[in-house]
Formats: structure tokens, sequence, C-alpha cells
């Protein structure tokens, strides 16, 4: 079978879904969810576009898809709150 | 002293030996461990009399090390690929004004598609810049190298930036027994740079002036012509060294098997599986031969019609394109065998650190060998593929 | 004679510094060798390969090691999703710090029918016990050396020792790296 390439260098969208980057990291953000005000701050900073601020009933906090987050710290420095922390995964302790 | 490093180390160390008065570059994979080694030498204070810079891109690096250079400075800088090209413009100028900046580039694709593996594409773009480029095999030769190329590029009848070509990776990354070579050894073969004119307040000139076109062509007739004397000053320091080092690495080329019927030319870390490979298929009764090109600006046609011109055969494996035409390197040793009765089998392997295995070398040996192949160019060890819109 | 071996584990677990160990220790018994990262980008907490080559004369390949006589696994979780078995050489041996015994990882591997002969060692335990951390690199150099008997036991223990700068540390290493290749020369018998 004939190797398929995209022309000139190109990709079709979205391709990097398939790239799970969240075991990249040595750390993961953790959600407070009591300190949470659901400002969206940390969603704009987010260089990973991967924590996004989700409601549920009267509740409204970020939550963090664990799958793309590289552990960078951004959202965790940009909160106003408090209400993120970096937390050094299990593997690294 | 024989000791275990990586071949970033090397360069390192040896350059720190050459007592370097500046050092500027910015970080490229696979080139940063040799800035990052010199800048922990630096920060240890093991350089005497030698400023670290750290520059905000590769166009300024060059262009320090420009300014350093025509102070006075012996300077030394490390780049590849998309750094290499960027640094490009500045390293035309430094050809033009003069100036022995010695560089080592760790060869590496250029984009697109990114790759940031080996393969020699990047040091074809400054082919024609007029900087004197010579190829490493292993990270023994260009960890000697470097005393030389200060010495040729310094040398007053050549003063030309020498750029020192070595395979990012499969090199750089490498982790062998190197044999480090001594202070006093490096002292005694390589003299403290003393150029005869360089910017100081107490004799002042201009450097880098306009040329019209009545006084430009001169400029480049007398580039050309310490390129071409650099070839003599080469060969000397380079019989020289085996003498200091005792450490033979040949002249412009370095030959196995003069004299074949086949003759395979190659140049970089290619050159050391090949030489396995050739001498395997001798054994199996082929008569082939194998030439490693070290300088290749200037390019030793000389040398090349005395070891190529009466072979019947020559394969030469090129690992860059000239899109249009095919590898630079065939396109030289044809001009170079103009008129002769040779048959020549071009092509192009291991493009973006695609391995070029012993017995896929072998391979393309036998073919030949076995009169399977016509002459001409090829690409050689890619799949088939098509093209599609995303 | 060429030895080829490739290295499994995640980045920050030292393998890359157990190659090269290896290649320090090959080196003062008179080999030629080459150790090398996995060409490409690397970051810590993914599986990643390094390679080492031993030979008695001097060494022309650098391609990566694609057929391995020995593989070395310092990370048990590496294998749910890299194939470590890819190309070995029949009469191969895989030498892995698991906590199942040796059958038992050959048939998790799916090596049951393989020549190949698969020694497991529990060396994020014996990390633990001496050094207080599951760093297994030292451990695995050891193991390595005890396992294929190329190397002496002094030259490993030596080489560990040089390897750190704190005396305490490089102490535990070569403690974990005598240990380990004791275990493996009873095993490997």
């Amino acid at each position: 079978m004939k190797l398929k390439i995209y022309f000139g260098a190109s990709s079709p969208p979205l391709q990097s879904l398939n790239l799970k980057t969240g075991d990249w990291g040595t750390h993961f953000a953790v959600v407070d969810k009591e300190k949470c005000t659901g400002c969206k701050v940390c969603e704009q900073y987010c260089p990973e576009d991967c924590i996004e601020v989700k409601e549920s009933g009267k509740e409204k906090y970020a939550v963090v898809n664990y799958y793309y987050c590289k552990g960078c710290g951004v959202c965790a420095s940009v909160c106003n709150f408090g209400a993120i922390k970096m937390e050094l995964k299990e593997f690294f302790r | 002293m024989k000791k275990v490093v990586r071949g970033f180390y090397a360069v390192a160390y040896s350059v720190k030996l050459c007592r370097p008065s500046v050092i500027c570059a910015y970080p490229i994979t696979p080139q940063t461990e040799i800035v990052e080694n010199l800048a922990q030498m630096y920060a240890d204070g093991e350089l005497e009399n030698c400023e670290y810079i750290t520059a905000e891109s590769e166009f300024g690096a060059a262009s320090i090390l420009v300014g350093a250079s025509a102070a006075g400075a012996r300077v030394f800088t490390a780049t590849c690929s998309q750094g290499l090209i960027l640094m490009s413009e500045i390293l035309f100028n430094a050809a033009g004004l003069r100036l022995p900046i010695v560089l080592v580039n760790t060869n590496r694709a250029l984009s697109a598609p990114l790759s940031i593996w080996n393969d020699h594409q990047d040091f074809m773009v400054l082919r024609d810049a007029g900087i004197i480029q010579v190829h490493v095999e292993n990270n023994q030769e260009v960890h000697d190298m470097i005393p030389q190329a200060y010495k040729i590029a310094e040398d007053k009848k050549v003063l030309l930036p020498f750029m020192i070509c070595m395979d990012g990776f499969k090199l750089t990354h490498a982790y062998e027994p190197i044999d480090l070579l001594e202070q006093e050894t490096v002292d005694s073969f390589l003299p403290p740079y003393k150029p005869e004119y360089y910017l100081t307040t107490k004799k002042p000139i201009a450097m880098g002036c306009y040329a019209p076109p009545p006084f430009y062509m001169e400029f480049r007739v007398a580039m050309q012509n310490a390129m071409l004397r650099a070839k003599e000053i080469m060969r000397k320091v380079f019989r020289e060294w085996a003498e200091v080092s005792g450490r033979d690495w040949g002249e412009h080329l370095a030959v196995d098997y003069p004299n074949s019927r086949i003759m395979v030319v190659a140049m970089g870390s290619i050159v050391a599986p090949l030489r396995k490979v050739v001498k395997e298929l001798r054994s199996e009764g082929l008569d082939v031969g194998l030439v490693k090109i070290r300088t290749y600006r200037p390019f030793p046609v000389e040398d090349v019609q005395k070891e190529l011109g009466s072979s019947e055969k020559i394969i030469v494996l090129d690992r860059s394109v000239s899109f249009g035409y095919e590898g630079p390197l065939s396109i030289d040793l044809k001009a170079a065998l103009f008129g002769r009765s040779v048959e020549f089998y071009s092509y192009i392997v291991g493009l973006g650190g695609r391995d070029t295995s012993k017995d896929f070398l072998a391979s393309i040996i036998r073919n030949v060998a076995h009169n399977k192949e016509k002459p001409g160019w090829a690409f050689k060890g890619y799949k088939e593929f098509e093209e599609v819109i995303p | 004679m060429l030895i080829e071996v490739r290295f499994h584990g995640r980045g920050g677990q030292g393998v890359v510094t157990a190659a090269d160990i290896l290649a320090v220790v090959g080196f003062k018994e008179g080999y030629y060798t080459l150790s090398f990262p996995m060409f490409g980008a690397e970051k810590r907490g993914t599986p990643v390969v390094s390679f080492l080559r031993i030979a008695d004369e001097p060494i022309a390949e650098r391609d990566e090691v694609y057929n391995p006589d020995y593989v070395v696994l310092l990370d048990p979780t590496v294998i749910e999703t890299v194939n470590i078995l890819a190309g070995i050489k029949n009469g191969g041996m895989v030498i892995a710090n698991h906590p199942k015994k040796s059958d038992e990882l050959k048939t998790e591997l799916g090596a049951e029918k393989l020549n190949v002969k698969v020694t497991t060692i529990n060396a994020t335990k014996m990390a633990i016990e001496i050094l207080g951390r599951p760093i297994t690199n030292t451990a695995m150099v050891g193991a390595f050396a005890g396992a294929t008997r190329l190397f002496k036991l002094e030259t490993v223990v030596e080489t560990v020792k040089e390897w750190f700068e704190d005396d305490k540390i490089s102490e535990k290493n070569a403690k974990l790296a005598e240990k380990a290749y004791r275990y493996m020369m009873e095993v490997c018998r």
C-alpha cells in the first residue's frame, strides 16, 4: 500500500488531538471546587486550551482535561482565588 | 587521555583548548549542548580571557562574532539548519570581510516539513559563500579538526571563515571513547591569533566598505584566490597535525583501496559504515574502493581527478538535493571529471534522518557491481507514496 | 563481535545514564563502546529509549538499534504502551525490572513461542530499600552486567561510584548495583 502524504506538509484540522500530551508533565493541575468562582481567567491563559469552566446546577467551576494538561502551571499562577494547585504525579514521588 | 564523552563535549573541550576570546551562540537542536558545555566551562572559570555571549538569535550571534573577529578576537560559534540559514546573510559578509570565524555545523535537515534529524541540506546553502567547509566522520575527527580549523582560517594567506560539518545526532549525541587533546599539544600547534589589522582606536580603520562596479569584482577574485591558496595550506596543516597528534586523517580526501574499478564517494558519518561495507564486499570479490570527501570547499579538483579519474564506475551517495537537478556532491564530481570515460551512479539517501543501514548500503553497491543499475541519478530508500489534499 | 542493547524506561529515570555508565564500564574493560539516546525530543514521564553498542573493534554503526541482542527494561509500566520485544534477535535476552516472575512476564509479553530469554529482577524494590527512591538505573546497570557476565563486578562498582559527586549517593548506588549484579549472577546461572 502506498504511503499517503498531505500535499505541502499540510494537515487536516485537529490531528493533534491524537497526541495525548497529558503524560508529558511532572505535575498536574488540581482545582479546589470550593474556592473556584468560575471566573474563567484560567481558561483564557491556558496555552493548551485544556481547562474549561463547566456549570452543573448552581455550581460553576474549572475542570482540567488531563488527557492534554502538560502541567505547565500557568492556570495556578494566574488564578486570583488560589483555587488551583500543581501536584506532583505519583510516578515522580 | 582517553575518556568516554559525548560528541558535544568533544567539540567544546577542543574549542576550550584553542583559547577563544569570544564565544557567541543561540541554541538549536542538535547543536545546543555544544554551547551549553562551553557556557558551563565559562561559568566554572575554565575559559581564560574569554567572553561568552548568549545572543537573541543566530543572526545576532553571527553579527556579534563579526564584530568581535573584526576587533581581533579568536571566535567560535555552533549552529545548524534553520539557525545556519538565519546566519547566512552575516556569514556571506564574514567571508567578504575575510574574518577567520570558526563554526561547527551539526548537519540537520531544513524545513518544511519540520525535521530536527540529520541530513546535508543545511550546509549546502552556504556552499558558495566563500567559507571553507570540512566534513568529519566521527567525534575524534571533529575534536582534532578544531585546532586545525583555526590554524588554517587564521593563516595570512587564507583569512576566511571555516565551517566544520558534523552529522547531527549520529555524532553529536554519541557517547564514546575520545582521545582528548592536551593543552600543551594545542598550544605548540596553534599560535595565538595576531591579525595584521583590526578595529582599534589606536589605528582607526573602516571595514566592510562599499564597492561600485569598477572595484567589486576584484574583491571577489581575491576571495577566490584565497580559497585556492587554502588548498595547499590545508594540506600542510593536515600533515603537520598527523605528526603532532599521531592521528592521520588523510588530506582533502581519504581513500580506502585506491584505483578500484568501482569507487564509492561520500562524506560525513556515513563513511564509517561504508568503510566496513566496502571491506566486506571486497571479500566477496568485488573490486570496490571508497573515497571520503573531507574538504568540500575549496573543492579538491586535482585530488578527485587523481583518485577517481581512472575508475570505471563511481557511486556517489548524496544526502541533500539540488532541487531540479540532482545531488550537489554528484554535480561537483561530474564537473571535476569532465571528459573522462567514467559512469556515474548518483544516489540521494538518508534525508531527514532516514536510516542508511549497512545492508542498505551494501545492496546499492552490489546492484551497481552486478550491472543491475543504469548510470544516472535516483533517490534510494524511500517509500512509494501519493500526495493527497487535506 | 558486536553486541547491541536497547534500554526502555521513562524520561527522568536515567535510561540514558544507564547506557552511558555501561559504555564507560565496557571502555574500562577494553571494549569499544558507543551509547546514545533515541534521536529526537525527550520529555519527563514519557516512554524513552536509549542504546548501547559494545564491540572489540571500532564501532562504525551509528543508526539506532533495531535488532538488539539485549533489551533492558527500567520501568515495568512501559510494557503497557511499548513493544519492548520489537526486533529482538533470535536467542536474545530481556533483562527486566518487574515484580513478576520471569515466566509470568514472558507470557505477559507474548514471547512464549520466541527463542528469547526473559529474566526479571525487582529493581524498584531494591532501589527503595537502598536509595529510598524508585530510581532503578544503577540497579539495572548491575543487573545487565550480572546477567550477561560481560563485565566484572569491580568495574561496575567502581564506575557507578565515580558517576556521582556526592559520596553518600555514590556509595548507595554502588551498593545497589552490586546487589543487582549478584542477584542476576545467581538467577542466570
